[in-house]
């Protein structure tokens, strides 16, 4: 049934200067990493990744970026939206696991979801942001028994001044072993995160999302090249194996009507 | 093993099954996927001259019963089609079907022309979109004289390559514009486009859900339909090679489709119920079927239907 299913909006938090969150009931259960296209009648239509299901409710951590972004950021609780899904490949982990998560931006909740439900995993949890004050959901994670807390800011008001991938680095060369890399956020960090796995043969996951239409497989805007998979189905969550025989990964993308953009 | 393969126009196909137009269809890589999971050819997205831009998100909805799209075929133009099927044509791969549309006949002419310079090894014009019709008006396919002026407008600036016109099943009398393209000198006809246009409104909102309100209807329930038209087409003429397209899900559907009349089997929506590997399972399901019928080309099937190897239509 790839339909919307209209529900109302039970609560809304800013999260940060730039993001909400939305939470709202939903009857289907998801994993993280995977997403729900959201429907506003008369906007638009777009895919969101899940931030947090606590089993009868998700939560969608939206930041204002574009104009289908900031007509999401006038809603109000009670306003009703139209929600599908959930679509997509998920992360995974095994019990006792070592893990290292280099969230950016959004990512920061669908990282924190998994953290909460690994907790039987070791995870160092390096966050990243500009500044403190766009470090999503730091109060949360830094909570989480599981989990050491890294926080990087390229300004330095909180941790470590600096960039989440260098941190991660130095503490791969202070001689930190990691039996999985979490990885979800802009393409060119993903990237960089990607190729330091691949060299160091250390296990990486990561979302490679694309400019997605049906989200079913259907319409092929999401087909990347050169494997010719969707991104909606056999990703957008990939294993660093696949990820490197996706030859567009941290090159280029497709717009809505399938032109080549680079990154 | 049966021998599935079938020629069309000339061109041969390991199987009759076809990527229908508008389905994983834009970009080269999503094509070559689409063979290996089983496809006999591909049909690309519908290509424009110039860049051509889509319908606002949502653009596609579906059940267990029906589609409703209205992506209002979208496309980047000319120059990416030539990059993109240039690209899957040096693979030598599965034939490839390049779909071409425009909102005016000489456009269709130039669209053609550019296409052609690509040597897709056959051109399909797709006169029959529904949900454009705020931007175009009524389809080509709806008019016996606009099918005809499109047909020759295409066939005077491709040369050598197989004309394919897909037509509307929209239409009170699917014979007459078949026979139009054909006069006009379509080398074959895809029976048949999407139905419609429908509408689902969402009564929680008291909205279409689509962004374009209105949609092309495809999926199971239009199978009879299209075997309908392919039957009345090819009984009014024979010799009008046919690709059967029009809620084709199983192995049984295609040799149905076959039966009546046509040569080639595009499955588009079927992709949605059955996944990406729906090629392959239809042409297993072919293959049992044609085990235990004792056929052993599959090409034998076509059109029996209409003579005495398959019951008399006599409607």
């Amino acid at each position: 049934m790839d339909f919307p299913l209209v529900v109302k909006i039970k609560k809304i938090k800013q999260e940060t200067p730039q993001t909400k969150s939305f939470v709202f009931e939903y009857p289907k259960r998801a994993k993280p990493g995977q997403f729900v296209n959201i429907w506003l009648p008369g906007v638009n239509e777009r895919p969101m990744s899940i931030s947090f299901d606590d089993g009868k409710n998700y939560t969608l951590a939206i930041a204002a970026a574009g104009e289908s972004t900031r007509q999401m950021h006038a809603l109000r609780v009670e306003d009703k939206i139209g929600i599908r899904g959930p679509y997509g490949t998920h992360y995974q982990w095994k019990d006792g696991q070592r893990i290292a998560m280099l969230p950016g931006g959004y990512g920061a909740g669908p990282t924190y979801w998994m953290a909460t439900l690994a907790t039987k995993c070791k995870i160092d949890f390096f966050l990243g942001a500009r500044d403190k004050s766009l470090l999503l959901f730091a109060d949360k994670i830094k909570k989480l028994k599981n989990v050491r807390f890294l926080p990087s800011t390229n300004d330095g008001s909180a941790g470590v001044k600096g960039f989440n991938v260098e941190c991660w680095m130095q503490e791969m060369e202070r001689g930190v072993k990691y039996d999985s890399v979490i990885t979800i956020g802009p393409e060119l960090m993903m990237y960089a995160v990607s190729k330091q796995c691949a060299k160091r043969k250390v296990p990486c996951q990561l979302s490679i999302e694309r400019y997605m239409k049906c989200a079913f497989g259907i319409c092929g805007n999401c087909c990347v090249d050169d494997l010719g998979i969707t991104m909606c189905q056999q990703g957008p969550v990939v294993d660093n194996t696949l990820a490197g025989k996706i030859a567009e990964f941290g090159q280029y993308h497709r717009d809505d009507v399938g032109r080549k953009k680079e990154f | 093993m049966a021998d599935l393969s079938v020629t069309f126009c000339g061109v041969k196909f390991k199987n009759p099954l076809v990527l229908a137009s508008g389905i994983l269809g834009i970009t080269a890589s999503s094509w070559r996927n689409v063979v290996k999971n089983g496809a006999g050819g591909i049909t690309t997205k519908s290509l424009w001259l110039e860049e051509h831009r889509g319908h606002p998100n949502p653009v596609i909805i579906a059940n267990e019963h029906y589609m409703l799209n209205a992506v209002g075929v979208p496309d980047a133009g000319v120059q990416k089609a030539q990059e993109e099927c240039g690209k899957y044509l040096a693979w030598k791969s599965s034939p490839l079907i390049a779909n071409i549309i425009a909102g005016r006949v000489q456009d269709f002419g130039k669209t053609a022309e550019e296409i052609a310079k690509i040597k897709p090894h056959i051109i399909e014009v797709n006169i029959s979109c529904p949900n454009v019709e705020d931007e175009f008006g009524k389809p080509f396919a709806c008019s016996v004289g606009d099918a005809a002026a499109v047909t020759r407008e295409v066939k005077k600036r491709v040369g050598n390559i197989p004309v394919v016109i897909k037509l509307s099943p929209n239409v009170e009398n699917i014979v007459a514009i078949a026979r139009s393209v054909a006069d006009a000198g379509a080398d074959g006809v895809n029976v048949m486009n999407t139905i419609g246009p429908g509408m689902s409104i969402n009564i929680d909102t008291r909205t279409p859900v689509l962004a374009n309100k209105v949609g092309g209807l495809s999926g199971p329930a239009l199978k009879p339909l299209a075997v309908k038209y392919i039957a009345d087409i090819r009984r009014a003429l024979p010799k009008l090679p046919i690709i059967g397209t029009g809620g084709v899900l199983t192995g049984e559907d295609a040799i149905e489709m076959m039966m009546v009349g046509a040569t080639l089997v595009g499955v588009g929506t079927g992709v949605y119920y059955r996944g990406p590997q729906v090629f392959k399972k239809i042409t297993d399901e072919m293959q049992a079927w044609c085990k235990k019928e004792n056929v052993k080309r599959v090409r034998d099937l076509i059109g029996v239907f209409h003579n005495g190897n398959g019951r008399r239509f006599e409607p």
